[in-house]
């Protein structure tokens, strides 16, 4: 860290928060990409009508799902090392949310390795029914946790709780049903819906690109359409309504949260940059999207390249739009001064700046997985593989 | 009236990290050791170029892979567990312990799944140079795992590099170098990370073993014998080691676990080690009765082995509840130079530190300069008890002490047998009468679950020892627990206990059926 003193120690402890709800944005909206993984896996019986296509779906899904959680696992531990009092007060609050989402993964690490396996105890088929239950309770809850990032929760933060010595809890979650109430405003429904059937879609876009097979390609392209519709109406009817509510703005000088009308429309209007990225980031999902379903075989493989960073962009415009421009991105709807923002749920400005060095470290490992698959990925899966390959799932 | 903590939240909150720590904690070791393991053999197999060394390194590989997707699945869950269980923890101390886990993350959980695949899936697809560097990186990567959490673990035993900030009412990492090599940080480390590799060692010998009693793969089995005894008997040594380094830590920095592994009540000076004993049950401090029904004692050990000084004053469970006694440790803090507090006495000025802090947001809400001032330098005085403030007794500070005695015991004896296990079946391999001595390879086989009841019985010395300490002297479990009702907590218990425990049968029963199969007689992974 000595070298460095001409790097992070010279910014200011504000541009430190953005730069680190940046790196939180950016690992979302990765993982919302990489949830081709689990929308894959809800269409392995839609797609795959006997064992052999079905063996090529899991196989193609199992080659990339580590990616998915392993994201998953370094967003939780980036949120923690950068934005510690949501990580305190969102997980211990919205309980039983979290867990919904997190049974879901473990049963999901098991399953490719075992499916296949001689012996394992619950049957190939049980296997394939925790991925498809991961694929469905995976995507939904996670667009209805960060929907609440718009939409508020009910939770209070009071951190002189410390010194009440026999209550010392400093958040508390101010509804009985810990996080599943979220599921009772159609907002957050919405957003999740979306997440499922963009999930579907990037899934079908995946077997399309890494797939050589006639049957599959045809049946993946079907559920491409199938399922960009609905995508489509309930991702359009969030955005409408997030540009309609009023919105949890912060006041800079006192620190105070109040609602404001259409504060969302008012940050992408303020934040142009976040609106071309917005803008672009839809308009490259679409492309990538009607590329696979109309611009003929030898370019239906391409879409997901489209699709896949466009959907980074959109991703990451919403998450910008929750926390910059003055605006609370975990708000508290039970108590608006309660409302988290970059600035009053932060690491320390000394963690901030040695986490930011490690953060050095994610081209460098973007750069390593980028070559390791380059260099086994250099064919197709095809059925001839699933006999003569030696470790399949 | 004010609401109190539900104690029935701090107990199954506890029970279910520790089930889910314990469940991951039976994964974890084998991923450590046999990653390395299976990355010698591949090299002595890409220097050779015999495929015989290529069809004990695919073996080995495919148990590999089966242990670790086990142990992903149970990770993710503590990850997510400081947040959802232990909440107020996580703000307390956030600032300082999410870092290592998010490093964690970048830093070595990518690394071990991008290189597993080239493991996996590249074998006639890169070169042979490429796919031995990728086998080492993951066993790299998997060490590297155990790096970042065990740093987090031992600041808890001992948090070094921070200071509290009452304004954030969280203490804030000041020495990110303090925080990662902090000697307890060190030592925990390497000998976390050699338990494993006898973990993967002891499993390799054992198996192994069994290939021999059945008379089948002979070669393959006598080729991985040699290689993990080798290794085992290495890391073994270091063990004992490390291990030793670690009690020195533990003495040093918290005598009362030490106190707890020794079933000592009345410090001595000149104290011995109970290298055998039976600590009387029942026994409570301050009752007068005798610490143990049978002992068999070294003179003076302890004392050296605590203090590196034979005649040193090793305090025992009562002379830290009353204190008085003078410390020689090498951690104090300037008030207890000459006299060491008692427990009693700590819990007052914890409360001091904690009313302070109260004073101090009023003083400051108020804009009261001089409150702010005098209510800083109180907090700053008391702040090393802060955590007493909580205790409702003396008592509470005293972990469970049979428990903790046993378990260090069952460790430590068995850290000794694998060392002379290793050094018997190497011997004997070495004379080419391993197969003929039976007896040795069904104790081989039976040391497997030896293996693992040694390392689970030392994450019960290390945490169970340093109850109630989550954050020791700083914050107990019960100012830790987040506010959710104990119901909601003993469903995901149950939860859990059904999920892993599935799991765990169906990873044993895959696993057995491929160590019947075997490198060559059909199965997945044949050549
Ligand atoms: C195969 C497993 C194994 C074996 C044979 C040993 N250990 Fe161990 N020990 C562990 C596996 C382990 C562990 C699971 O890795 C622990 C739990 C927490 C930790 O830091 O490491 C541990 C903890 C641990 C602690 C507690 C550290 C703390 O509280 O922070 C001490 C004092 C020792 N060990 C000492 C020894 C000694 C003197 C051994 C003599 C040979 C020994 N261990 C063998
Ligand atoms: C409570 C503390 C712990 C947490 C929060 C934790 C978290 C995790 C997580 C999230 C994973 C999955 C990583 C992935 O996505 O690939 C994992 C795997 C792993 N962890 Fe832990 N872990 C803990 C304790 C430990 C300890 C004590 C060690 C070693 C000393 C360890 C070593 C590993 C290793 C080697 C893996 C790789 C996969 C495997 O287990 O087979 N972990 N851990
Ligand atoms: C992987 C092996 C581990 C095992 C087997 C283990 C075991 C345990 C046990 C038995 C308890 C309950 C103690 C009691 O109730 O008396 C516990 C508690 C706890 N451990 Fe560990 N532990 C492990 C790793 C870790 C690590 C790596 C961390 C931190 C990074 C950790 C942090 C905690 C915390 C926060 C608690 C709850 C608070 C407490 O009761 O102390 N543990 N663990």
């Amino acid at each position: 860290m000595m070298e460095g003193k001409i790097m992070f120690e010279n910014m200011s402890f504000e541009t430190l928060q953005s730069y680190w709800w940046i790196i939180i944005s950016l690992l979302g909206s990765i993982l919302v990409f990489l949830m081709f993984v689990q929308g894959g896996q809800t269409l392995i019986y839609a797609i795959g009508k006997n064992e052999e296509e079905r063996k090529m779906l899991i196989n193609s899904l199992g080659r990339k799902w580590e990616f998915t959680f392993t994201t998953l696992v370094t967003f939780g531990g980036a949120f923690f090392a950068s934005f510690p009092l949501f990580y305190s007060t969102s997980f211990g609050g919205a309980y039983w949310v979290w867990m919904a989402i997190l049974f879901p993964f473990i049963i999901q690490a098991v399953s490719y390795e075992f499916r296949s396996k001689p012996n394992n105890f619950l049957g190939h088929k049980t296997y394939e029914w925790f991925l498809i239950i991961n694929g469905l309770l995976g995507t939904i809850l996670i667009g209805v946790a960060v929907s609440t990032f718009f939409t508020g929760s009910e939770f209070s933060v009071s951190k002189v709780s410390l010194t009440h010595l026999n209550d010392p809890a400093i958040s508390r979650w101010e509804g009985p049903a810990h996080g599943l109430e979220a599921i009772l405003n159609w907002r957050n429904v919405a957003l999740g819906l979306a997440v499922f059937f963009l999930a579907r879609v990037l899934g079908s876009l995946y077997f399309m690109n890494t797939i050589a097979d006639e049957t599959i390609i045809d049946r993946s392209k079907k559920q491409l359409l199938i399922n960009a519709v609905p995508f489509l109406l309930f991702f359009l009817s969030y955005i409408v309504a997030l540009m309609l509510y009023p919105g949890f703005a912060l006041d800079p000088d006192t620190g105070t949260i109040s609602m404001k009308p259409y504060k969302y429309f008012y940050n992408l209007i303020q934040m142009p940059v976040v609106l071309a990225m917005f803008l672009a980031g839809v308009v490259t999902v679409l492309l990538g999207i009607a590329i696979s379903l109309f611009a003929g075989v030898k370019n239906a493989p391409k879409g997901i390249w489209l699709t896949g960073p466009g959907t980074i962009l959109t991703v990451l415009s919403l998450f910008l739009l929750a926390g910059f421009n003055n605006t609370s991105y975990y708000p508290s709807t039970y108590n608006l001064q309660s409302s988290l923002t970059i600035h009053n749920s932060s690491s320390s400005y000394y963690t901030l700046t040695v986490m930011s060095y490690v953060s050095l470290l994610v081209p460098f490992v973007i750069a390593y997985i980028w070559y390791a698959w380059k260099s086994i990925n250099n064919k197709k899966i095809d059925a001839s593989e699933m006999q003569t390959e030696e470790h399949t799932y | 009236m004010i609401e109190s903590v539900d104690l029935n939240t701090i107990d199954w909150s506890r029970a279910q990290f520790a089930l889910t720590a314990i469940y991951h904690w039976l994964f974890v070791p084998l991923t450590l050791g046999l990653s390395f393991l299976v990355a010698i053999m591949e090299s002595i197999y890409v220097k050779t170029g015999n495929p015989e060394w290529k069809r004990i390194t695919k073996f080995w590989m495919t148990l590999f892979g089966i242990n670790f997707a086990i142990g992903i699945a149970t990770g993710i869950i503590l990850e997510f567990q400081f947040g959802t269980n232990w909440s107020n923890y996580s703000w307390f101390v956030g600032d300082i312990f999410g870092a290592p886990l998010a490093i964690e993350g970048i830093m070595a959980f990518f690394m071990e799944s991008t290189f597993i695949a080239v493991m996996f899936f590249g074998w006639d697809k890169v070169s042979k140079g490429f796919h031995l560097t990728s086998s080492w990186l993951t066993a790299i990567g998997a060490s590297l795992s155990a790096l970042w959490i065990l740093v987090a673990n031992a600041w808890m035993q001992f948090p070094a590099g921070m200071s509290f900030n009452p304004d954030t009412v969280r203490n804030e990492m000041v020495s990110f170098w303090d925080v990662l090599l902090s000697p307890v940080a060190v030592n925990k480390f390497l000998h976390t990370v050699s338990s494993g590799y006898v973990t993967g060692s002891v499993f390799v010998v054992g198996i192994s073993a069994w290939f021999l009693l059945k008379r089948r793969n002979i070669q393959m089995a006598k080729r991985s014998i040699l290689i993990a005894s080798i290794f085992g008997l290495i890391a073994s040594v270091f063990l004992a080691l490390s291990g030793d380094g670690s009690a020195y830590q533990v003495s040093q920095k918290q005598p009362m676990k030490l106190a707890a592994m020794e079933g000592l009540y009345q410090g001595k000076k000149g104290a011995g080690l109970v290298t055998v004993g039976v600590p009387t049950p029942g026994k409570k401090a301050g009752d007068g009765k005798e610490e143990f029904l049978v002992k068999i004692e070294i003179p003076k050990l302890l004392s050296f082995m605590g203090y590196r000084n034979p005649e040193a004053f090793v305090p025992g469970v009562e002379d830290l509840i009353s204190g008085g006694f003078k410390p020689e440790f090498d951690h104090i803090n300037p008030l207890e130079k000459s006299r060491a507090l008692s427990v009693e006495e700590k819990i007052s000025r914890g409360k001091i530190a904690v009313s302070a802090l109260g004073l101090y947001k009023e003083a400051k809400s108020a804009n009261d300069t001089a409150g702010i001032k005098s209510s800083l330098q109180v907090l700053h005085e008391n702040f090393p008890y802060f955590g007493y403030a909580y205790l409702n007794s003396p008592n509470s500070v005293i972990p469970n002490v049979p428990l903790t005695f046993y378990s260090f015991r069952i460790m430590v004896i068995l850290g000794f047998y694998f060392i002379v296990l290793f050094i018997l079946v190497l011997y004997l391999l070495n004379k080419n009468k391993l197969e003929k001595k039976r007896w040795l390879l069904w104790l081989s086989l039976w040391t497997i679950p030896l293996v693992y009841f040694a390392s689970q019985a030392g994450w019960v010395v290390a945490e169970v020892g340093r109850q109630p300490w989550v954050i020791q002297d700083l914050m107990p479990t019960m100012a830790a627990v987040s506010k959710i009702d104990a119901s909601s907590v003993i469903i995901t218990f149950w939860l859990f206990a059904a999920v892993f425990t599935t799991l765990l049968i169906a990873e044993v029963m895959i696993m057995k059926r491929q160590i019947k199969i075997g490198p060559n007689d059909g199965g997945q992974d044949n050549v």
